[in-house]
């Protein structure tokens, strides 16, 4: 068991260790300086003053350092839980604007994950071998899959929000109201969060009950669920067996699915203009926000590692044969 | 094993049971919300009643001025604090109407020249800060003197000024070693004053970066909430003005949303969520036309206030660029109607060959202008061309550079700026009638502000400069010496002309009210500009404004019952009136 898991963490720090450095890299090889364009939006019209802007914030931002000595203070304060200090929206610190924005992209991306993954298998496993289902949610499985997510949120934002008029089509909730522990305004997040969860819940819905129609036909047809019905045991019982054995890919499936799952989220987030992660990235590259960029690319690398490690957990505790792989090895 | 799966299925029932309970509740307030015949992004009433913070007929909905949400309420970060900050808040000396170019004594009392060199600003008694404590001519000059910091915005003014001292309660004497007249009269109404009691002590880096969390100001609204996409201001009581000039503000809260997309902003506009939208909408003149409850401040084109002109910027240190014969032709290639109307659907103004908008229009020598100036002109382009000895050799249908070289340019304008990427279009198009090998390309922005720094460009659009009291500033935008490695905000076309930069120095030593004077100097540039065209003016654009009288009424609009100062929240707008038209307000049925 320790081995397993040891291996697994090994593989995990590099992993985490080769992503922040890339995260590192990218944003320093984009054309442009964001310490200039920060001033030309300050729009100073003196040169002289223009220039002590820039040496005073060139040296603020550490970015007249050589490379490798920048890179040895971005870990350096990685340590310390410091992400530096946005650009952007200078002088914030780069964690605060983070912490503002997780929940958002966390209550969106949860309940998503989770409840399309249980709805879906379900789903899946239910409408297998039932004719007239099979011929209505197959299609319509394969079209929800196949629909990019910020054009079924772009659809769902037009239909539900411009033209019926049901929903807000953008913001974490309305301007008329102040964060407080009333009904009425967990009433109207929960609003403003509905449509860009139904478009993430719906995309991945349609893959994952397509996924686990075809993996309940298969297990239906293998030998043990023909054994089992001869035996005589009742199309339930056998279902359920077969549920189980299909459930296992379908683990496995969530783990790879999970980065793709985030990005989707990220592009939901900005048609919504939903005040998370993925609207954070987008600003921050619009504005060269090194900093903040770094940041939340960060963030998602660890949120996307833990939950795969969460996963790896969740695969031993329910896939008995890997239990018993790790045991005899440990033993 | 079952029984852990039933866990991870109650887990998940349990998150749905949340979700649809809370989707539930929601249920009861939306019919309180439909009176107001609005969908469910707008702020209404009917949500307001109980617990939010905002009832709707006491707040006013604002944006575009906000691009990220609000990160510091600095005075003197005049580029990037939170919206209102100088203005609601913190303001200045005077205000200044460019409309009718008015100096209006705000903080001071008055201003007044007491020989070359000295100036005395009498300050307006009975000004109080947000705290209380009086307003005083050491507040004055505190903030001057912080310019003595070398990072401050204002920190050249110090080259120019000897020293300021307060010789009694409210008067403020300024003695200049130069009197530069004109930059004097933009300095006063353009920078915020600070208390003094609370900025005393604070080291450089606080005062050029400090959040200032707590903003004290003399203004009408004080700091009540910000969120990431708003930023709303509280009425506060006891503003000077109401006192002293019987002016008053009415929304008690105003609230300014941080702009997302255009889309959003024209969907809060049509559901009244929005009243003042500083945004650029485009075809927004179909829905003024029509029946949507938007306004604009001319009924009919160009239905905006003019802000800015949008010059073409062409760098005179690349060949064929640095001949002025080939920026004429330039000029008279490109087809500013079809920009105007094609693009901008006539939300805009076709320049005139100085560039000085229409409010300056008196700094205009229309005969120079007759003798010198260009218009659309194919013909004329090419003839220009072949006068100048340029000729198509290899008969691509191009000209080449006069040592037989290829001369193909090209014009950058940041890429997603949809407007300028298809004004680029239509001027790549002219010039190439004209046989100019001219292609647009869409770097991103801050690429293009690289470039455009280090001069590494041919073509690029830019409409940097606003509207000011004075048109020294579009002058020391054009003409400014000397040039150095990085052009950050003026002549990025690298024009080198010594002549001319003392002409524009002479036009600075003009005084404020020395129109004849300033004509005079200015006529004498416009000959120096027109024949050289460093830059070439295409169009003035709008002071983007659309206002719903849902809620509000009573806006700055070209009818002769309504107020003439500008309906704008932008930065450094507020100044040039945009304060006066919040006072101007009325509330509906009030």
């Amino acid at each position: 068991m320790r081995r397993y898991f040891g291996r697994k963490l090994l593989v995990y720090g590099l992993t985490f260790l080769v992503a922040v450095t890339i995260n590192w890299m990218i944003p320093r090889f984009m054309p442009g300086d964001p310490v200039q364009s920060m001033l030309a939006r300050a729009n100073v019209s003196q040169p002289a003053a223009v220039e002590a802007m820039r040496a005073h914030y060139t040296s603020l931002f550490g970015l007249d350092l050589p490379l490798w000595e920048q890179y040895g203070n971005f870990w350096a304060a990685l340590f310390r839980g410091d992400l530096g200090t946005s650009i952007w929206l200078f002088p914030t610190p780069v964690t605060d604007v983070i912490i503002r924005a997780v929940p958002y992209t966390l209550a969106l991306l949860i309940p998503s994950i989770l409840l399309s993954w249980w709805a879906g298998n379900r789903f899946g496993a239910f409408a297998a071998r039932r004719r007239w289902l099979d011929n209505t949610v197959l299609p319509i499985g394969y079209v929800l899959t196949a629909t990019p997510y910020m054009w079924l949120a772009i659809l769902l934002a037009w239909g539900l929000g411009i033209v019926a008029g049901i929903f807000p089509v953008s913001g974490g909730y309305s301007f008329a109201m102040r964060p407080n522990w009333s009904w009425e305004f967990v009433g109207n997040l929960a609003l403003h969060w509905f449509l860009p969860f139904v478009s993430l819940f719906l995309v991945a819905f349609g893959g994952w009950a397509i996924g686990m129609r075809n993996m309940i036909i298969y297990e239906l047809e293998a030998d043990y669920s023909t054994y089992l019905s001869s035996l005589g045991a009742s199309r339930r019982l056998i279902r359920r067996y077969a549920f189980r054995n299909a459930v296992l890919p379908q683990i496995t499936g969530l783990a790879l699915q999970l980065g793709v799952l985030v990005a989707g989220a990220l592009v939901t987030e900005i048609v919504f203009s939903y005040p998370g992660l993925g609207h954070l990235i987008l600003q921050a590259i619009q504005n060269q926000d090194f900093f903040l960029l770094q940041g939340t690319f960060l963030f998602i690398v660890v949120g996307v590692l833990v939950a795969n490690f969460i996963i790896d957990i969740v695969y031993v505790l329910v896939d008995p044969r890997t239990r018993t792989g790790i045991g005899g090895e440990a033993a | 094993m079952r029984i852990r799966r039933r866990f991870a299925i109650l887990g998940v029932a349990a998150c749905m049971v949340a979700a649809g309970c809370t989707g539930g509740s929601t249920t009861p307030s939306a019919p309180s919300e439909a009176p107001q015949g609005s969908g469910a992004a707008a702020p209404s009433a009917g949500a307001g009643a109980a617990n939010a913070a905002f009832p709707r007929n006491e707040t006013l909905y604002t944006s575009g001025t906000q691009w990220g949400p609000p990160a510091n309420w600095n005075p003197l970060r005049t580029w990037d604090s939170a919206t209102g900050t100088k203005g609601l808040v913190y303001e200045t000396l005077f205000l200044y109407d460019p409309q009718t170019d008015k100096f209006t004594p705000w903080l001071a009392e008055s201003g007044t020249w007491t020989d070359d060199k000295t100036y005395e600003l009498k300050l307006r008694q009975g000004v109080t800060w947000a705290d209380g404590k009086p307003f005083t001519a050491d507040d004055v000059v505190f903030t001057v003197e912080l310019g003595k910091m070398k990072t401050i915005p204002y920190a050249n003014l110090w080259d120019w000024l000897e020293k300021v001292e307060a010789v009694e309660v409210g008067t403020v004497r300024f003695t200049f070693s130069k009197a530069n007249y004109q930059q004097w009269a933009n300095w006063v109404y353009s920078n915020a004053i600070v208390p003094k009691h609370i900025w005393e002590g604070r080291s450089e880096d606080e005062v050029l970066n400090g959040v200032n969390e707590k903003p004290v100001g003399t203004g009408p609204y004080t700091y009540h909430s910000h969120d990431q996409d708003r930023m709303a201001w509280v009425k506060r009581d006891g503003w000077w003005a109401t006192a002293a000039l019987g002016k008053d503000v009415k929304p008690k809260y105003v609230v300014d949303i941080v702009n997302s997309s255009n889309e959003v902003a024209m969907g809060l506009l049509l559901q009244k969520g929005l009243d003042l939208s500083n945004n650029f909408l485009p075809g927004v003149a179909n829905l003024v036309q029509g029946d949507f409850g938007v306004k604009t401040y001319y009924p009919e084109p160009p239905y905006m206030l003019s802000a800015n002109t949008a010059f073409l910027v062409p760098n005179t240190k690349k060949k064929p660029l640095d001949d002025p014969a080939f920026r004429k032709a330039i000029a008279n290639s490109i087809d500013t109607k079809k920009i105007v109307e094609g693009v901008y659907g006539n939300l805009v103004k076709a320049a005139g060959p100085t560039g000085l908008l229409p409010q300056w229009d008196k700094y205009v020598d229309q005969a120079v202008v007759s003798e010198k100036g260009f218009s659309f002109d194919t013909k004329k382009a090419r003839k220009l061309l072949a006068d100048a000895g340029y000729k198509d050799g290899d008969g691509d249908g191009f000209v080449e550079n006069k040592d037989g070289s290829k001369a193909s340019l090209k014009i950058i304008v940041p890429a997603g700026w949809t407007d300028w990427m298809e004004a680029s279009r239509v001027i790549a198009e002219g010039a190439k009638a004209a046989g100019i090998d001219l292609t647009p390309e869409f770097p991103d922005y801050n690429a293009l502000v690289d470039q455009r720094g280090s001069g590494k460009f041919d073509l690029l659009l830019n409409n940097e400069r606003q509207l000011s009291n004075t048109p020294w500033m579009y002058y020391d935008y054009m003409f400014r010496l000397p040039i150095n490695k990085q052009q950050n905000t003026v002549n990025f076309g690298r024009y080198e002309n010594k002549k001319v930069w003392d002409l524009v120095q002479d036009l600075d030593g003009k005084k404020a009210d020395d129109v004849e004077g300033m004509k005079q100097v200015a006529s004498e540039i416009q000959r120096i500009q027109l024949d050289d065209l460093p830059v070439i003016p295409l169009w003035y654009n709008g002071l983007w404004a659309q206002t719903s009288n849902a809620v509000w009424t009573n806006w700055s609009s070209s009818d002769p019952a309504t107020p003439k100062s500008p309906p704008t929240m932008w930065r450094n707008w507020l100044e040039l009136g945009g304060v006066l038209t919040l006072t101007e307000l009325k509330p509906v049925g009030g």
